[in-house]
């Protein structure tokens, strides 16, 4: 295997890039090399409209398009060139595309991937062959499901009516099927905030049928709807240099992830709507230090947070 | 010691952390089979079987890669063997926490009910730690590398880049064992931080990958009791080989010690069964299916 470019070259560019536009300076975060790629794969494309969605994805936007096979190969190939540990497939609603089988048994082949997605997509068929490309690769494959409460009083005015119970058919195929999925949670509802809120959130999982319930929790980020929902950052909550702590670009995952959309490479998932976000055409390109100069990065210093599994 | 930057450190890799201490025998090791070994978690009993097998095996030198304590009894008892057996050994999380006086072991779990019995068992390893050992785990070194005829070693705890960093065998991905390797200058890189044993090696060179020699504290959620070290050593035609090798030990008598100290059931079930009860969250999807719980 060649080794076209690898993380943490010393011949990386001097300046940190900022990941917006802002005229703000932001702290600089150095690039420990590209363990966790993200594929964009259907950009902001979504089958649901939810009002935390930190992006505005949605069935009618199409800021970030689907991916194509070319671009999905090409950075597929790239990735596999600078040693990529792990891949994340997200979107927008991933099962949304006509090729995403196909990608998952190729991506499968190089590392393991997470697929985010609010499954209400994933049938009995689809549940199994997924399952199938999972038992084939030597790799995992976790399927994140994304549900905002146990109940459809909880979830469904944020995520649209009836959501609540076709997300929990999308998961019990998975389960059935042999993939037990893990439940990403915004903690957009304060009782499962903190150790005791995910006690409870995952007796609540057992009771509906998830016997070994695997949950993520996600702070909610004050950006796309989510920022017309709740409001938007204020401008003291951006970093400055000095802020972040020794060895943090290995907690915060732009220290070694790249997110690539139909339209280019970006920091992360989070900042893909961004003005100034946009890195470069490659991912290679992409590679060196950032400057953290947009407010949603203090959520992820505070929090210590990842969008990784 | 003052804080290299990323940009120095990048140019030496042995030294990506300010208190990195490396312990470099390449110049001084003729052996050709040597044990590795892992995650003692107090298991003492464990420890003497491991260490009476790999001499039954044959290894000329046995290599121990971090964390002493956690989960299991008396912890000064497994030190004391390390030290008296003269086990080449180096520095995990948990050594580092209990050596410095930390608050907690620093296992890089995210789950507050993983958190809750990785804290139990940190409080009662270091209130149980003599000083005088928690002085000798401070000192030792946090990597350690060695020759094997032509092939470079590097032994890590969790991995070369970060002490608590999971190398699990179904997210490690074979272009990442490689830029690896490459980026440590190593052939071989071996750790033991997740616990569950496992091995790969590149497609395009079968002497260079990575060797996670799995703990010996408790049993690799696999329903089986026995726990995993390892056996590197070199053949004829000078090809690297490494194996896993599975031992037995008097599960029972560990059992009863830990109710005695007053441990949790949940871990004395995990030795009595096979099957991990705590530290699921951290599991990817295809370990996680594996176990029971
Ligand atoms: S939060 Fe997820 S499911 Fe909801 S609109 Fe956004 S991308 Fe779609
Ligand atoms: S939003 Fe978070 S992940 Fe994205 S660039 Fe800022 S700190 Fe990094």
């Amino acid at each position: 295997m060649s080794r076209k470019a690898t993380g943490g070259s010393p011949t990386e560019p001097a300046k940190p890039r900022p990941v917006s536009s802002h005229k703000h300076r932001g702290p600089a975060l150095d690039f420990i090399g590209l363990d966790v790629l993200w594929l964009q794969i259907t950009g902001t494309v979504c089958n649901i409209a939810c009002r935390h969605c930190f992006i505005t994805c949605g069935p009618k936007n199409f800021n970030h398009p689907f991916m194509d096979r070319d671009q999905v190969l090409t950075t597929l190939e790239a990735a596999k060139d600078s040693g990529v540990k792990e891949y994340y497939f997200t979107g927008g609603e991933p099962f949304m595309h006509p090729d995403l089988l196909f990608f998952i048994e190729r991506t499968l082949e190089q590392g393991p991937l997470s697929i985010l997605t609010n499954a209400l997509l994933i049938d009995t068929i689809t549940a199994g062959r997924l399952f199938e490309l999972s038992q084939a690769s030597e790799y995992s494959l976790d399927i994140r499901v994304s549900l905002d409460g146990t109940t459809a009083e909880e979830n469904d005015p944020i995520r649209g009516k009836g959501t609540f119970q076709e997300i929990l058919v999308g998961a019990a195929n998975l389960l059935r099927a042999g993939l037990n999925p893990v439940f990403t949670v915004t903690t957009v509802h304060a009782q499962y905030e903190g150790g005791d809120g995910r006690t409870l959130f995952m007796e609540e999982l057992r009771q509906r049928g998830f016997p070994r319930p695997r949950v993520k929790f996600i702070p909610p980020f004050h950006l796309g709807r989510e920022a017309q929902r709740s409001g938007e950052y204020e401008e003291s909550f951006r970093l400055s240099p000095g802020d972040l702590f020794p060895g943090e670009e290995e907690v915060l995952q732009c220290g070694s992830c790249r997110t690539v959309t139909a339209n280019g490479v970006y920091p992360c998932p989070i900042l893909i709507e961004e003005d100034g976000a946009r890195m470069a055409g490659s991912l290679e390109a992409s590679f060196g230090s950032i400057e953290l100069n947009h407010p949603a990065c203090a959520t992820c210093h505070v929090e210590g947070f990842s969008c990784r599994t | 010691m003052g804080m290299k930057s990323r940009e120095e450190s990048r140019l030496d890799p042995m030294m990506t952390r300010p208190n990195d201490r490396v312990l470099d025998l390449r110049g001084g090791s003729s052996a050709s089979r040597i044990a590795l070994f892992g995650g003692i978690y107090n298991n003492y009993l464990a420890l003497n079987a491991v260490l009476d097998d790999a001499v039954r095996a044959g290894a000329e030198t046995v290599f121990f890669l971090g964390d002493a304590g956690g989960f299991g009894p008396h912890p000064d008892r497994s030190i004391e063997i390390l030290r008296d057996r003269d086990i080449v050994s180096m520095q995990g999380n948990y050594d580092d926490s209990v050596g410095n006086g930390l608050d907690d072991c620093q296992c890089g779990y995210v789950d507050p009910r993983d958190n809750h019995y990785a804290q139990i068992s940190y409080d009662y390893t270091f209130a149980n730690t003599s000083q005088h050992h928690r002085d000798w785990l401070r000192e030792l070194p946090t990597s350690i590398r060695l020759n094997l005829g032509s092939h470079r070693l590097l032994l890590a705890h969790g991995s070369p880049r970060r002490v608590n960093e999971f190398l699990w065998e179904t997210t490690t991905s074979e272009p990442f064992i490689e830029r690896l390797l490459d980026e440590q200058r190593a052939d071989l890189v071996c750790v033991t931080h997740t616990g569950i044993p496992w091995q790969r090696r590149l497609a395009t060179d079968p002497n260079r990958g990575v060797l996670n020699v799995g703990a010996i504290g408790r049993p690799a959620n696999d329903g089986s009791l026995s726990v995993w070290y390892a056996l590197v050593s070199i053949d004829e035609s000078g090809d690297l080989r490494s194996e896993l090798r599975s031992v037995a030990y008097d599960t029972e008598r560990l059992a009863a010690e830990m109710r005695n100290e007053g441990l949790p059931d949940e871990f004395v079930e995990t030795i009595e069964t096979g099957w991990w009860t705590t530290c699921l969250e951290i599991l990817p999807a295809k370990e996680r299916a594996a176990g029971r719980f």
